[in-house]
């Protein structure tokens, strides 16, 4: 997925909107900052999730990072190859490495999302 | 001044260092009304020897299983503990060394503790096991944590009346501010009910807590009561004695999902009641979900063979107020007692000391229950303790066992939760009786002979 | 001079047929174990499925253990100055002395007249806890500082309840140890974690600006994880107060202050010790540890029990007692405590007396200030003019200008000899190096320490990027470790 056609927020999830199907997933930045990655816990579809939520967690040999929904929504699949390929992440953070797909029942939340340029802007402001 | 390294040269030129003039201006960051103006009210200091006599004298004030013959139970045993694992946990390499964090510098700990964990899953028949737990209370208190987090289930936890009451407590102290319910299933014949305990599983029950051999010594039908639990969609968490897994069904045969155990049993002094060691264990898809360190098998920048301390970001120093939970030094060097404790004592071994703690029990509850005045307590199966009920009433009969040179105990009512379901005066007339390999024939007829002798002709003890 | 041949895992050592332990035939009829334990009970007879522990010799055992200690550091061995530590000596006459008989062997359901010897000792270190932390009462239940944390946090919950009060949150500074926010969840409360101010210790501001009616404790080290004191730590009582909560003071650092001031003169309410930091609780590898609390006399009566409690007899003489205090939050373990630990701390303090307990403070604080003045120019400690026990340096110019990391510095002082400092904690100072030194260690071990950590930042840094160079293993590969746990031996992947 072109980066450029996504959304993004400032807790470094990316979010792509094609009416009312999204797809999740996690920014180049939150993986190269998280090292190694070893383990990522995804919900089980059909959980409703309102935006701001934690859906899943990813975790490397010395930190964790929770993984927060960008909207509000039911979880209709997952990246169920994701775990047992976790590289995805790394090396194609916007296509291979998607984490959830969701229904949307409200997209308010996406306003306040930015956009890359923003994105990238507000990662190099907070310093590291 | 004990222990310390610097001589007035060396003090002097350490400050010259430093660039201060006294030791007191190092302090200065402490405001000086907040310094203490005189000495703490402490005893003055003593010498080794002074201080070895004063701690032997301490020690004469006690009756430990060197004293008197030692029957007693209760979830402390005095089981036999072979010189080289004090030999082994004396090595200064060993028990002045810290929590293996430096992998390089740590080989030796992480690699008894790979062992230690393997072990215990051998031992238990469970997939996955910590590096230790504090002690039993805890452990089944972890246990009942993790339900929660794997089931997603925060409404209650059902536990038999039959476990430690002591267990019991720590239990409801961990629970105090949360919105778990404990929920306590009686059981007034030293056994649990399943069917009772069916109806008390519901689908907010996170778990079902299982003591096998129960606190009273008596079998637990814990595969039809690790069914009911997967039945209700809740967990089954065993208690269990390791040393009666050379004989007994172990954990995972019966269903056990987590299985959690006091250690002390393996080369582990009574101590007073510490430190001991907490077991836990579990199923391999929890791992996540586990309290405690764990040790993992990698290898190193040369390919060889290694150890390191494995999934940390489940721990306190990485996950803080989300970790699995707040433990941190654990009980490292008593996993290391039971490790060389298993080691030595092989399968043969364990085999044996189940079969030996088994057959001297029943052979001194066929005996005790034979004397005028003294009966089992509950019609149930047991393994290595039992419990009897003495008309004289516990107190008189354990003061003239003492009296004998024999320890048993302790009376049930020492413990206010179940004077509280078996009755006050019941309580008062039932204690625990525990028998290990280490006792003889010899020893259990002497104690049967000395409880034969009518009371009144012994000179009673305070 | 490796044994490599003894170290190999124990279930690879095991051969069929051997044994170590044996036990005297049994001497009670030999009745069919069928009948003695109903057969739905028993291990299938199918050895199979039995548990298939190794078989071994006492020999093979002693001499792979043997071996397997000689791959460790220890305090006995080495300089060990991991900060937060305390890394102290072991003496080892606590060991003879924990081990008496009546003391090592005594059952905790003894009889109260029977265990008088142990009571006393308990009573007496109860007392002197309480007189080194200036809070007077004592329980000696928590197995280590984080249970100790989770129990009081537990009696200031139950505290405030009595008062009516129900207040959900703790707050306290980022360079906390993990622990403390982790006992705050499990005891049930929110946490808040504050910025520290650019001096490295609280900030009034900061903390004034989150204290509400809806604070229950503040808890805060001092000596700090950065090995300062917080000067300000009466406003920081004296505000926390205010607003009705309460201040837990971590004594993991006590090392430096003990005999100097006291946590309940300075405000604290509650407070834990380390008894296997401070008082000298070998670390076992691990554990275990005595993690006792000290509490303000409000809070006495929630105190986890039992405590020992002391009567005069009908003679005059003491007679010590087991008590649950009256509104007691319960037990937070079986039995007493860690008895074996506290009894060797009892050890250490009657052996330094008031005196010695003194001392022992102000030598781990100038032994301390010696190490960072030998090392402060090539590793900058950015806070704090002196420091009190430890001090935290930061290796990020080293980085910046050598590209040599705090862990390249940590792993290569293995090779001389040396454990590494605590590395990349507290999180507030870029390539951190925590150095704890202690009191136990001589002005000769140090300068050559100092001596060490330049000439490793004169080497060449790739060579450092793959240190150690001369221990057993080096580098282990933790991302494959976490990818791919392997968390015990199987026949399968073993040999
Ligand atoms: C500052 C601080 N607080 C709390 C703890 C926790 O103590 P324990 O490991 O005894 O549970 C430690 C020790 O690791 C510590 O350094």
């Amino acid at each position: 997925m072109d980066p450029a056609t996504l959304l993004f927020s400032t807790s470094h999830e990316w979010l792509h909107l094609d009416g009312d199907q999204a797809t999740i997933g996690i920014t180049d930045f939150a993986v190269e900052h998280l090292t190694d990655l070893v383990f990522v816990d995804l919900p089980e579809p059909g959980r409703a999730l309102a935006a701001g939520e934690i859906f899943g967690e990813v975790e490397s040999v010395k930190a964790v990072s929770d993984l927060y929904a960008p909207v509000t929504g039911e979880v209709t699949e997952i990246n169920t190859a994701l775990p047992d390929d976790l590289d995805a992440l790394s090396e194609d953070p916007f296509g291979r490495g998607w984490m959830i797909r969701m229904t949307v029942s409200d997209a308010t939340a996406a306003e306040s999302l930015l956009n890359e340029i923003a994105y990238r802007t507000h990662c190099n402001a907070a310093g590291h | 001044m004990a222990y310390l390294f610097n001589t007035p040269d060396e003090i002097a030129a350490m400050l010259d260092a430093i660039g201060a003039d006294s030791i007191d201006e190092l302090f200065s960051q402490i405001p000086d009304r907040l310094q203490l103006d005189g000495p703490l009210d402490l005893p003055g200091g003593l010498s080794e020897p002074a201080l070895e006599a004063h701690l032997r004298q301490l020690a004469a004030a006690n009756s430990g299983t060197a004293a008197r013959i030692c029957l007693m139970g209760g979830g402390v045993y005095d089981h036999f503990i072979p010189a080289a694992v004090d030999e082994i946990a004396s090595r200064g390499e060993f028990y002045t060394a810290y929590t293996p964090y430096q992998a390089e510098a740590s080989q030796g700990s992480l690699q008894a503790f790979f062992e230690f964990q393997t072990l215990i899953c051998q031992l238990t028949g469970m997939d996955i096991s910590n590096a230790s737990l504090y002690e039993a209370g805890t452990a089944v208190s972890e246990a009942v944590f993790m339900a929660m987090r794997v089931t997603r289930r925060h409404g209650r936890v059902v536990v038999l009346g039959s476990l430690h009451p002591e267990y019991q407590q720590v239990l409801e102290t961990y629970l105090d501010n949360l919105e778990c319910q404990l929920e306590i299933v009686a059981t007034p014949n030293g056994f649990a009910d399943v069917s009772i305990v069916s109806e008390a599983l519901d689908d907010t029950t996170c778990c079902l807590v299982i003591q096998h051999p129960n606190f009273f010594g008596g079998l637990e039908d814990v595969a039809p009561l690790c069914q009911a639990a997967h039945d209700a969609g809740s967990l089954a968490v065993v208690c269990f004695d390791p040393l009666s897994l050379g004989l007994l069904k172990s954990p995972a045969d019966c269903g056990a999902d987590i299985a959690v155990a006091e250690g002390q049993a393996l080369g582990i002094p009574a101590q007073y009641g510490g430190p001991f060691l907490g077991l836990l264990t579990c199923r391999k898809e929890f791992v996540r979900q586990m309290p405690g360190r764990l040790i993992g098998q990698t290898t190193d920048r040369e390919g060889r063979d290694c150890y390191v301390l494995n999934l940390q970001a489940r721990e306190q120093h990485i996950r803080r107020e989300k970790a699995t939970s707040n433990i941190c030094t654990n009980q490292g060097l008593l996993a290391l007692r039971a490790t060389v404790y298993l080691a030595l004592l092989g399968r043969e071994g364990l085999n044996e000391v189940s079969q030996l703690c088994c057959r001297k029990a029943h052979y001194a509850a066929q005996r005790l229950a034979e004397l005028p005045g003294i009966e089992l307590m509950f019609d149930r199966p047991f393994f290595k303790e039992f419990t009897i009920r003495c008309r004289d009433g516990a107190k008189s009969v354990i003061d003239r066992a003492a009296a004998a040179g024999f320890d048993l105990g302790p009376t049930l009512a020492r413990f206010p939760r179940l004077t509280a379901s078996l009755g006050d005066a019941a309580a008062q007339e039932t204690l625990l009786v525990a028998v290990t390999e280490q006792r003889t024939r010899e020893e259990i007829d002497g104690l049967v002979d000395a409880l034969a002798t009518e009371p009144a002709k012994l000179s009673s003890q305070p | 001079m490796r044994n490599s041949l003894a170290t190999e895992l124990l279930f690879a050592l095991s051969r069929p047929g051997r044994r170590a332990a044996r036990f005297p035939d049994c001497d009670v009829p030999l009745q069919p174990l069928d009948e003695l334990v109903p057969s739905q009970h028993l291990a299938t007879a199918d050895r199979e499925k039995r548990p298939t522990l190794p078989e071994l010799t006492e020999a093979d055992v002693i001499r792979h253990f043997h071996n397997l200690s000689t791959l460790n550091m220890s305090v006995d061995t080495h300089f060990y100055p991991l900060g937060s530590c305390t890394m102290k000596y072991n003496p080892k006459r606590h060991e003879r002395l924990a081990g008496l008989p009546g003391l090592v062997d005594l059952h905790p359901y003894q009889r109260i007249n029977d265990q008088q010897g142990m009571l006393a000792l308990l009573y007496d270190l109860q007392k002197m806890l309480a007189e080194i932390s200036g809070l007077p009462a004592v329980s000696l239940q928590p197995a280590a500082g984080a249970q100790g944390e989770f129990a009081a946090l537990l009696v200031a919950s139950a505290w405030f309840r009595s008062r009516g009060e129900s207040r959900s949150r703790v707050l306290f500074p980022s360079s906390a140890h993990g622990t403390n926010p982790a006992s705050a969840a499990i005891a049930g409360f929110e946490c808040l974690q504050l910025k520290e101010g650019t001096d490295g210790l609280v900030d009034l501001a900061e903390l004034e600006q989150h204290l509400d009616e809806n604070t229950a404790v503040f808890m805060i080290t001092n000596p700090n994880t950065l090995g300062l004191f917080e000067q300000q730590i009466e406003e920081i009582t004296e505000k926390v107060h205010a607003v009705g909560g309460l201040v837990y003071i971590d004594g993991a650092n006590m090392n430096a202050i003990m005999g100097i001031t006291r946590p309940g003169d300075f405000g604290g309410d509650m407070m834990h010790f380390n008894v296997h930091k401070t008082f000298t609780g070998p670390h076992g590898a691990g554990g275990p540890g005595a993690g006792p609390i000290a509490v303000r006399e409000e809070l006495s009566e929630f105190l986890p029990g039992p405590i020992v409690t002391s009567n005069l007899d009908d003679d005059g003489n003491p007679h010590f007692q087991l008590e649950d205090p009256p509104r007691s939050i319960g037990r937070v373990r079986s039995h007493f405590g860690n008895v074996g630990i506290l009894v060797r701390g009892y050890c250490y303090l009657r052996t330094l007396g008031p005196d010695g307990v003194r001392d022992v403070a102000r030598h781990a604080v100038l032994n301390a200030n010696y190490l960072k003045s030998l090392i402060c120019d090539l590793l900058p400690v950015p806070h704090g003019q002196h420091c009190m026990h430890e001090f935290v340096a930061s290796a990020a110019r080293l980085k910046e200008e050598r590209d040599i990391s705090a862990m390249d510095i940590a792993k290569r002082l293995l090779d001389f000899g040396f454990h590494a400092p605590t590395v990349y904690f507290p999180l507030v100072v870029p390539e951190a190096m925590m150095i704890e030194p202690t009191e136990t260690e001589s002005k000769r071990t140090m300068d050559a320490f100092a001596e060490t950590i330049r000439t490793i930042a004169a080497e060449d840094p790739g060579f450092l990027h793959e240190a150690p160079h001369q221990t057993p293993v080096s580098r282990p590969d933790d991302v494959q470790a976490a990818r791919h746990p392997v968390l015990s031996w199987t026949p399968e992947d073993g040999s």
